[in-house]
C-alpha cells in the first residue's frame, strides 16, 4: 500500500477509533455496568461519573506514559548496559564518556548555548518588542521578525549556510571581508567562535517567540505606572528598566526558560552546519553520532541531557502547581 | 513611548530605524536564498545574490568547428562570431554583448585583451574581436579538432526555474515532499481528539489525583526527544511495526499530546462556569456536553495546537531519521536535505537554496494565513 493510501486509512482508523472509542465507552457505561435506572439509579450515576474520568484520561494517559514517561526509565536503564546490552555495566558508559574529550567539549559547548541562546533571544526579543510597541508599522515588523520560527532548523541551517559560505561570491561574511580588503575565511571552522555563528541561527529563531510573548506583556502593563512615573520626571530608559522590566519580569523568566529547554534538545543545526566538527558538537547532536551504533552510549548521553533539563522541569511544575491554587 | 513628556521626533526617527535595520537583518538572509534559488547556476557562483540584478562577467568556451574552413591563398581559415555558438545563444539569446578579454586555455581564460592576435599551440593565429567576431588562420589544413576558445563577456542577469526542476523532478524531491505531507497530516489530527478528552477531563470533572496529573503532564512537556529514541525504537521493532510511516505517526502522536493537553486544558479551564453548569442542570452528560460545547467552543485553541503540530511535525528531523527507514522511498524533506543533498551537492548552491525553498514554502504559507492562532497558541502555551 502506497503510504499515501496508508496516511489516509490512518487518518480514518485513528480518528474514527477515537470517536468510537469516547463514544462506545461511554455508553457502556452509562447503559449496562452502572445502569441509570432500578433500584440504585441515583448511586449508580455518581459511580458512573467517578469512572468517567478515567475514560476521558485513558488514551492520552496510555500514550503519555509509553511514550514519554517510560522511556527516561527505559533509556535510563538501557543506559546501564553494554553496547550489545547483555552485559550490565553500571556507570560504565557514563563515566567512558566524561573520560572522552568530545563529550567534554559537548557539555561544554552545549552550556555556552544554554547561556547565550536564551539571553540574546530574549534581549533581542524584548528589544523589538519595545521598539515596535507604538510603530505604525509594528505589527508587520514583528511578523518580518516572528517568520523564521515556521522555518525548520534544517532550513534555517542552509539559509544561514548562504550567509557563512567561505567563498565572497555566496557569502556575504566573506563578501564584506573582501570589500575591505580581506582574505576569505571559512566562518565555521573558526575554534571556539564557530560555536557562536551557529548559536545565532536558534537566536534567529527564537526572537520571534520571545518577541510576541513579551510584547503581549508589555502590552498588558497598567497605563497609570508609566503615566505616574513619567509625570514624576523618568526618561524613556527609567521608564522601560525600572518600570516596565520589573512588571513583566515574570514573563521574561517563562520565555527564558522556554528557549533553555529548546536549545538542550535542537540538533538539527549543529548536524546540519558543521556535522560537530571543529569543535562543534552540543549533547544532543552528540548523541547521535552513537544512535544506531551504540545504543548504551546514545541512552547515556540522552539521559545526561535529561538531568541538565530537570531543575528547569521542577521549577515548571512548582509554577504550575502554585498557580493552581 | 510617544506619550512621554518631552519626546522629540529624532527620538522617533531613531526608532524607526533601529527596526528597520533589525527587520532588514533577520529578513536578508532569507531573501538571499529565495533570489538564490532563482538564479542561473553559473552565475551563482560568479557574483553574489545581492549583484542578481545587475551583468556578471562570466566565462564561456566555444569549441571552432572546422567545417566552416575555407582555404584563401595558401592559408587555411575559420571566421564566425563566438555569440552564435549555441551554448551563447542559449544565454544571449541572440544579443551581442562586449568581449573584453579572451584566451586559449582553461587555465588563463582572459590571457589576452579583446582584438590581439595570438599565436596558438597548435600552430596558428587567434583574433577575437571586441564584437565577438573570430578569425584563425593557419597555413596548414584543420584536422577535425579546432582548436578552443575562452572568452569572458558581461552577461545579463538571468532567472530560471531550472532549480527547482532539478531539484523536484531528478533530485527526489517530489518523493520526500509528498512523504512529508504523509507524516504530517495523521500526526497533526490524530493527537487532537485524544488530547481533546484529556484535557476536558482535566479541565472540568472533579476527581481525585487531577493535581498531579496535571503537574506530570507540565513534567512531560520538556522530557527530552533524545530519551525516547532508543527504548521505542526497541519497543516498535518488538511489536513490528519497526522503521515505518505507522511507527513515525505513533511517535509524533505520543511526543505532541504534552503541548497539546496543556493547551486545550489552559484554554478550555477559562470557558464560562455557567454555560456547562446550565447544560449539566438540563441533564447534559459529559459526553454531550463534551462534543456539543466544549469541543465547537474550543475551536481557536484546537486551531493553535493544530498549527503547531503541523509546523513541528513538518520541520522535523530527529524523529524523522530515527523512526522512518533511511531509503529514499521514505526519506522527508528534512532528511533528504540534511543526509542527502548536502552530501551530494554540497557545492551546488542553486540546487541546496531550491531545496531549502521548497521544504520552507508549505510552513511559511501556513504561517502568514494563520499567525493569528500560532500567537494565541504561542500566549497560552508557555508555562505561565
Amino acid at each position: 500500500m502506497p503510504p499515501v493510501l496508508q496516511g489516509i486509512f490512518t487518518i480514518i482508523i485513528g480518528v474514527g477509533g477515537c470517536v468510537a472509542y469516547f463514544y462506545f465507552s461511554n455508553l457502556v457505561l452509562d447503559k449496562v455496568i452502572f445502569p441509570a435506572r432500578g433500584p440504585n439509579a441515583g448511586r449508580n450515576i455518581n459511580r458512573a461519573n467517578k469512572v468517567r474520568p478515567w475514560l476521558f484520561l485513558f488514551p492520552a494517559m496510555f500514550a503519555l506514559g509509553l511514550y514519554l514517561a517510560y522511556p527516561v526509565v527505559g533509556s535510563f536503564w538501557r543506559s546501564l548496559f553494554d553496547r550489545s546490552g547483555n552485559n550490565f555495566i553500571g556507570l560504565g558508559n557514563y563515566i567512558d564518556l566524561f573520560q572522552g574529550s568530545t563529550f567534554r567539549t559537548a557539555v561544554f559547548n552545549n552550556l555556552m548555548w544554554v547561556l547565550v541562546v536564551p539571553a540574546m533571544a530574549t534581549f533581542f526579543g524584548l528589544l523589538v518588542a519595545q521598539l515596535t510597541d507604538r510603530l505604525k508599522w509594528g505589527n508587520i515588523a514583528k511578523s518580518l521578525i516572528f517568520m523564521p520560527m515556521a522555518i525548520s532548523f534544517v532550513g534555517a541551517s542552509l539559509i544561514w549556510r548562504f550567509v557563512y559560505a567561505a567563498n565572497p561570491d555566496i557569502g556575504i561574511i566573506n563578501a564584506l571581508r573582501d570589500f575591505f580588503g580581506m582574505t576569505t575565511l571559512d566562518p565555521l571552522q573558526v575554534r571556539f567562535w564557530n560555536n557562536f555563528f551557529l548559536m545565532f541561527i536558534l537566536v534567529w529563531i527564537q526572537t520571534g517567540f520571545a518577541m510576541v510573548i513579551l510584547s503581549a506583556a508589555l502590552r498588558g502593563i497598567p497605563e497609570e505606572t508609566i503615566e505616574a512615573a513619567i509625570i514624576d520626571g523618568a526618561n524613556p530608559f527609567q521608564v522601560f528598566f525600572q518600570i516596565k522590566v520589573p512588571q513583566i519580569m515574570g514573563t521574561i523568566v517563562v520565555v527564558w526558560t522556554t528557549i533553555t529547554i529548546l536549545v538542550l534538545k535542537v540538533f538539527d543545526i549543529v548536524y546540519t552546519m558543521t556535522g560537530g566538527n571543529f569543535g562543534t558538537h552540543i549533547l544532543p547532536s552528540y548523541m547521535m553520532t552513537y544512535m544506531f551504533r551504540d545504543d548504551g552510549r546514545a541512552t547515556a548521553v540522552a539521559f545526561v541531557i535529561m538531568i541538565l533539563v530537570l531543575p528547569v522541569m521542577i521549577w515548571n511544575i512548582r509554577q504550575a502547581r502554585a498557580e493552581m491554587r | 513611548m510617544d506619550n512621554i513628556a518631552g519626546q522629540n521626533s529624532g527620538n522617533r526617527v531613531l526608532v524607526n530605524i533601529t527596526v528597520l535595520v533589525l527587520v532588514l537583518l533577520w529578513l536578508l538572509p532569507t531573501i538571499g536564498l529565495f533570489v538564490s534559488s532563482f538564479r542561473d547556476r553559473e552565475q551563482i557562483s560568479v557574483s553574489g545574490w545581492w549583484q542578481a540584478p545587475f551583468s556578471v562577467e562570466q566565462n564561456f568556451r566555444i569549441r571552432v568547428g572546422t567545417d566552416t574552413a575555407r582555404e584563401e591563398g595558401g592559408l587555411f581559415i575559420i571566421e564566425g562570431n563566438v555569440f552564435d555558438e549555441p551554448d551563447l545563444m542559449a544565454v544571449f539569446e541572440g544579443e551581442r554583448a562586449q568581449i573584453a578579454a579572451f584566451g586559449t586555455r582553461a587555465v588563463a581564460t582572459a590571457e589576452f585583451a579583446a582584438g590581439e592576435q595570438v599565436e596558438l599551440r597548435q600552430g596558428g593565429t587567434l583574433r577575437v574581436d571586441p564584437d565577438g567576431s573570430f578569425r584563425v588562420e593557419n597555413t596548414e589544413a584543420f584536422g577535425a579538432r579546432g582548436p578552443t576558445i575562452y572568452v569572458g563577456a558581461l552577461t545579463p542577469p538571468r532567472f530560471t526555474l531550472a532549480n527547482y526542476r532539478t531539484v523536484m523532478f531528478a533530485d527526489g524531491m517530489d518523493r520526500a515532499f509528498i512523504n512529508t505531507l504523509t507524516v504530517a497530516i495523521p500526526a497533526t489530527i490524530i493527537p487532537i481528539l485524544i488530547a481533546a478528552f484529556a484535557a476536558y477531563a482535566l479541565a472540568w470533572m472533579d476527581f481525585p489525583g487531577r493535581g498531579l496529573l496535571i503537574a506530570a503532564v507540565v513534567g512531560l512537556l520538556v522530557v527530552p526527544l533524545q530519551l525516547a529514541l532508543v527504548p521505542l525504537l526497541r519497543l516498535h521493532t518488538e511489536i513490528g511495526i519497526g522503521q515505518s510511516f505507522l511507527g513515525i505517526w505513533l511517535a509524533h502522536t505520543g511526543f505532541g499530546l504534552p503541548l497539546a493537553v496543556y493547551l486545550l486544558r489552559n484554554y478550555m479551564v477559562g470557558l464560562p462556569r455557567d454555560i456547562i453548569e446550565g447544560a449539566k442542570v438540563d441533564g447534559a452528560t459529559d459526553f454531550q456536553i463534551f462534543v456539543r460545547i466544549i469541543l465547537p467552543l474550543s475551536f481557536p485553541a484546537l486551531a493553535s495546537f493544530a498549527i503547531f503540530q503541523f509546523l513541528w511535525t513538518w520541520n522535523d528531523l530527529l524523529v524523522a531519521k530515527v523512526f522512518l527507514p533511511s531509503g529514499a522511498a521514505s526519506q522527508v524533506m528534512t532528511v533528504k536535505i540534511a543526509d542527502d543533498l548536502l552530501g551530494s551537492r554540497g557545492g551546488d548552491w542553486g540546487i541546496l537554496a531550491g531545496a531549502a525553498f521548497v521544504s520552507i514554502a508549505v510552513p511559511l504559507v501556513v504561517f502568514f494565513t494563520m499567525q493569528r492562532y500560532l500567537v494565541r497558541g504561542l500566549l497560552a502555551g508557555s508555562v505561565k
